[in-house]
Parts: C-alpha cells; structure tokens; sequence
C-alpha cells in the first residue's frame, strides 16, 4: 500500500472531510504521483504560489497538487528554490491534465515545470504555436475567440479533411482577468462574493467551497439549517443548469422544440427560486457562517411544488426525446468519450460519469445534509452524447426528489452563525460537487483578515482535454452539439 | 410527434408583454428619430462576452425562452457582427480579449449601438480595473445603453435593448 505511507505521514487539514496535506522533497513528488494513480487516483488541481509578486524579499515558490483518491483529497507541497530557471517534475506523463496547470501556474507565478510544453497558456503576449497537422487535403478551421452562439469566448483550432476532424486543439485564456491576484486584495470575510463570480453557472458550489474552507480554519460550526439551506441551493443550481443544457442539446440537434420547453421549465424554476431567496442565481445567498436568506415555511412549500412540476415534466419531455428518432440518431455514438480513456485522462464530474467514472463527492466525501439522504450516484458508460443527456436527465429527477425531501425537513434553528478571522497563515480547503463536476477552493489566510492565497478550481481543467478526444473522427458539424454535452467552463480556468 | 404537439397545444402562448424603455439606463443618444425609422421593428443583435463570468450570459440566453419572446419581437442574434445592428456586450473587458471587441466594433456596420450589460460591464464590477482587465466597457468602446445587474434579470435586459433603438 504505498499510497497510505504518504496518507499517513500528511497532517489533517480543515475544511472538506477527509484532506490532508503533506510538504515533499523534490524526488518524492513524482512518487507521490505515480503512487496515487498506481491506487486509482486522480489529479484534481495543482496551482502555484510566489510571494514575489506581493512584495515578499526572496520570493519565495511553490507549486501544489490536489489529488482525488479513495481516501480522500491528498494536498501535497513542493517548495521551489528562489532560481528562476528551477524546473519542477512535471506530472503530465502521469496524468495529462497536469500539461495545462502547469503551464497556467508558470504564466501566473513563474514556476516551471520539466515538461516539453512549455507554451504560455493564460498569457496571450506571449507567441503560441498551434500544433500543425499536415497531410493531403488537410486543412485548419479557426474559431472564435467570438462565437456565434451566446457563449463564453475561447478559440478551437480544427484540422479536417473533408468534414472530418483529425484534430481539435483548443485555446483559451480568453477570459483570464486576474482573480487569484484580485482575492489577494479582499477581506478574507468578503473573499466568497468573488467565489460565486469565478463560473456565475456554479455560484452556489464555489461560494459553499470557499466557505467551506474558510469555515474550517475558524472551528465555525455550521448550523444545521444552513447546511440543509446551502444543499437545496446547490441541487437547484443543478437542476437549472440540467434544464438549459438539456434544451440546449436538443435544439443543437435540430429539435427546437427541446429548447422552447427546457428554457420554459428553466425559466419557472429559476422564478421560484427568485420568489423563495430573492435571485434568480443565487449569487449572495450563501455567506462564510451560513446563508444570508431564511426560507419561511410557506417558501419551502411553494418552491417544492415548482420542483415537483418540473421534475414531472421532465420525466414526460424525455419520453419525447427517446421517442425522436432524429434526436436519438444525433445522440448515439456522437462524441463519444471510452472509460478506458476517461479514466487514463483522470475525466470528472457529469462528463466523467456519463463515461462509466463513479466519482461524486456528495456520496464519497458527504457533508451535511448529503450524510443523512440517499443519493443514488447516477453513472453511465456509454461516453457518447446520449450518455450525458441520460446522466443529465437521471440526475435531475435524483436532484428534485432530494429537493423535496430535503424542502420538508428542514431542521429548525439559525441560518447563520458568526465566523471569526483566521490565524495568519492558516490553510484549509473546500470541496463541492457543483452541477458539472467538483469544485475545489484552496485558501489560505495572511495577517489581520486578509487573503494571502486562493486558487478556486473548476473540473473543467480536467474535462476540456477530453473534448479534443471525443471530436476525433466525428464531423465538425456535430461539435456544437459534442461541446455543448460537455459544457465546460472557460471564465471559471481562465481565472 | 403526437406527444410534442399536444404538449405544444396544451402549453399554449405565455410571452408576456414587453417593458416599456427606461430612459435612466441611457448612456449617450446616437439614433435620431429617422433613423430609428428607417431600422425599423427588426433588430439584429451580436452578443460579446469580453470577459464576464457567465453570469450574464445565462440571462442574455434567457431571453430567448417563451416569456420573454425574443424572437417574437423581431429581435435576433446574429452569428456575425457584420449582420448586427446592436452589439450586446458583458464584461469585464479583459487585456486577452480587448483587440477581439475592438475588432467586432469596427466589423459592425453604422450606426452601431451598443448595450453593456451587467454590473461589471457597467463600472468593473467586483473586479474594477487590474493588470488583468480594463474595466467597464465604455473604457474601451463607446456605450449608448448601460444595464447593471449582478447578473440584470431578462426583462432589464430587454429594456436596456428597446431603450437603445428609441431614437
């Protein structure tokens, strides 16, 4: 068991069940890694840290990783010498994903890592060569950074032949606009209005991970009403964001009729949310101690029944979608995404287990209220866009009935609790599994209630990779719809 | 088929009336009244995120759904600046995408409107001006309407849109 040696010798750390944290030596970090994917683990983050840039004399470096593991999360610290041109062992043969932190925590904090790619990633001054494919007949289609849809900006570069893709290769830091550095400037009280801002799709998941984090470095005791509060919050931000991407796959397949309906139920539900804890998208609801709104017993009614309507219509809509033969044509085998490879690609979230990975933290590292209600992880192994429309359509009827349950017994009590400013120097790290995968805040206190680091991260990092595997061989007609089954973030790693 | 028909049918129509414009949301008048005419009741819009969170994209999508109608009103996105009449724009505008608006600006035909949207496309919102990004959206290119917002609900959206083509 060579994984629990590093388990064992880590040190607890607070926030999200089950982390710990653990400083190696330069050697080890590769061991570290080899032996958590040798145990079936994941790479979850890994981020960068100077003092450089806020004034610090010698500036002193180090890049971190989150690895996902059977455990639980394992943080794990390499400090870097002051010299520049260090170069850290890079992790990317081990897990892929790693190529892209990387390269995103030297443009930010000028830590570099030995692997080959060494192109900027979030730094746009810097030159960037596309990686050309040549062949007879191959030709290079160029999209974005604006798209045609109402979409984030990001730019794909396609090579074809003939309407076939050969090759997806995706740019982005388009919307990279500086966040790490700006949490540095906040209270460390206020730091979670700018956690729901990272990815406005998952408010509710980064603002409860930062919480979460900051929550456990002050011995805050969260109430129980808060929690159960924050739950329904977050499976409502999940249910609407279900709702608009499975009308959105729908009309992208050519039935317009999906998107009309899907944005209709969005829309109501998305009302009664207004109409229960006044937004729309619960951008301030969730606050470091609890929630800022009580739900009055008639809200908690009211907004039930809107669940429960919605999650009936649903059940009847996807009759319609099965029933669709040019819906279920566009579906089935379109980009499609093996387990075998999802998992060697370290795939997470919804993608992840429409592609046979069984990963959710609300059942494998449950907080309250997700310790007391049964929830059946929803997994498929299909990997193509049926699959993720399945999952998508499973996990909101899953969502909606905890919804209810959880809408009838809320426990009695406060919504809030105060939380004191932590020691200078404290760590803790917050983890939530957000509508399209698990989000993780790692934070970390300085003096008098400031921010001395935040590295908010979204599991698109791991999942945009895996869309240039599923576009392979398939037409570029069809990536519209292959994205939009993925719908990743682009503000939320741009950073 | 029978089955989305008849959902159809029973649904019914649900568009609810359109806000009337709010002339506190104007920025600047670049439109006079012949203008306006000659535009007339069909309007092509060009959506720019230029750095937002989604946030605001979520509720730009929105006003395509049932209630709002967009389409309803003679009001659509286009897939090209060059066949917008209107440039709806959310921000921040950050450095990495400060040449991609600049250059949707001058890809729009006259007379360009232009809507920032949101409370960061207005003033910079949360996160203000930083080596990062530039700010608001003014800051950049000339704003005839300006909606705050954290993200503005659809009917705000809507308003600031039939506010910018009054003349």
């Amino acid at each position: 068991m060579p994984l629990r040696r590093w388990w064992d010798r880590a040190e607890p750390v607070s926030g999200a069940p089950q982390v710990r944290g653990l400083g190696v030596r330069s050697e080890e970090w590769l061991q570290v890694a080899q032996d958590v994917a040798a145990a079936g683990g994941v790479l979850h983050a890994l981020w960068g840290s100077s003092t450089a840039a806020s004034g610090g004399s010698a500036g002193e470096r180090a890049v971190y990783a989150a690895y996902l593991t059977d455990q639980g999360v394992l943080v794990v610290e390499l400090a870097l010498p002051v010299d520049a041109a260090h170069l850290y062992p890079g992790l990317e043969s081990i897990f892929p994903a790693a190529a892209r932190m990387q390269r995103a925590a030297r443009d930010l904090f000028g830590v570099r890592s030995s692997d080959p790619d060494a192109r900027p990633w979030l730094d746009h001054d810097r030159p960037y060569e596309f990686v050309r494919v040549d062949g007879e007949g191959v030709h290079e289609i160029a999209v974005g950074p604006v798209h045609a849809g109402t979409i984030e900006p990001g730019h794909f570069r396609f090579s074809v032949v003939g309407e076939k893709v050969l090759k997806l290769e995706e740019r982005l830091g388009y919307a990279h606009k500086g966040l790490e550095q700006r949490f540095t400037e906040l209270p460390i009280l206020q730091g979670h209005r700018l956690a729901a801002r990272v990815s406005g799709d998952s408010a509710v998941a980064y603002a409860w991970a930062y919480c979460q984090a900051l929550e456990g470095m002050t011995g805050c005791a969260l109430p129980p009403r808060a929690a159960w509060l924050r739950a329904v919050c977050l499976e409502l931000e999940r249910l609407a964001n279900h709702l608009g991407d499975l009308g959105a796959l729908g009309n992208d397949a050519g039935f317009a009729f999906g998107l009309t309906q899907f944005s209709r139920l969005k829309e109501d539900l998305l009302r009664a949310t207004a109409a229960a804890f006044g937004q729309r998208y619960l951008f301030d609801v969730l606050v470091p101690g609890g929630v800022a709104v009580d739900l009055s017993a008639r809200g908690a009614a009211a907004l039930a029944d809107a669940v429960w309507a919605v999650c009936a219509e649903t059940v009847e809509l996807r009759r319609i979608y099965d029933e669709h033969e040019g819906v279920r044509d566009r579906f089935t085998g379109t980009g499609r995404l093996a387990p075998q490879l999802a998992a060697r690609l370290g795939v997470v979230g919804l993608a992840g287990r429409a592609s046979g990975q069984a990963r959710d933290v609300r059942v494998d590292l449950p907080v309250l209220p997700y310790t007391e209600v049964h929830i059946a992880k929803v997994v498929q192994h299909g990997g193509d866009v049926a699959s993720r429309v399945a999952v998508r359509f499973e996990e909101v009827q899953v969502s909606g009935r905890m919804l209810i349950g959880l809408l009838a017994r809320l426990p009695r009590g406060a919504h809030a609790t105060a939380v004191g400013v932590p020691e200078d120097g404290a760590f803790g790290v917050g983890l939530i599994e957000g509508w399209r995968g698990p989000v993780l805040v790692a934070l970390q206190a300085g003096p008098s209630g400031a921010i001395r680091r935040c590295h908010p991260h979204d599991p698109s990092w791991q999942n945009w990779p895996a869309l240039e595997h599923a576009i392979m061989d398939n037409i570029v007609a069809d990536f519209p719809l292959i994205n939009k089954s993925f719908n990743l973030a682009y503000s939320g790693v741009d950073l | 088929m029978l089955k989305a028909l008849r959902k159809i049918a029973s649904i019914g129509l649900i568009s609810e009336p359109a806000p009337a414009p709010d002339e506190l949301l104007r920025v600047r008048r670049a439109l006079d009244a012949t203008i306006a005419a000659v535009l007339g009741r069909a309007l092509c819009i060009r959506h720019v995120d230029a750095g937002s969170c989604n946030g605001c994209e979520l509720e730009i999508q929105a006003l395509g759904n049932p209630y709002y109608n967009l389409e309803g009103r003679n009001i659509r996105f286009v897939a090209s600046p060059r066949h917008a009449d209107l440039l709806l724009v959310t921000g921040p505008v950050v450095r990495n995408m400060e040449m991609a608006l600049r250059r949707v600006y001058a890809a729009t035909p006259d007379p360009k409107l232009v809507v920032a949207v949101g409370d960061c496309g207005c003033t910079g919102g949360i996160l203000g001006e930083c080596p990062a990004a530039l700010g608001r959206i003014a800051n950049v290119i000339p704003v005839d309407v300006a909606v705050p917002g954290c993200p503005p609900s659809p009917a705000r959206i809507l308003q600031a849109i039939l506010t910018a083509i009054q003349g």
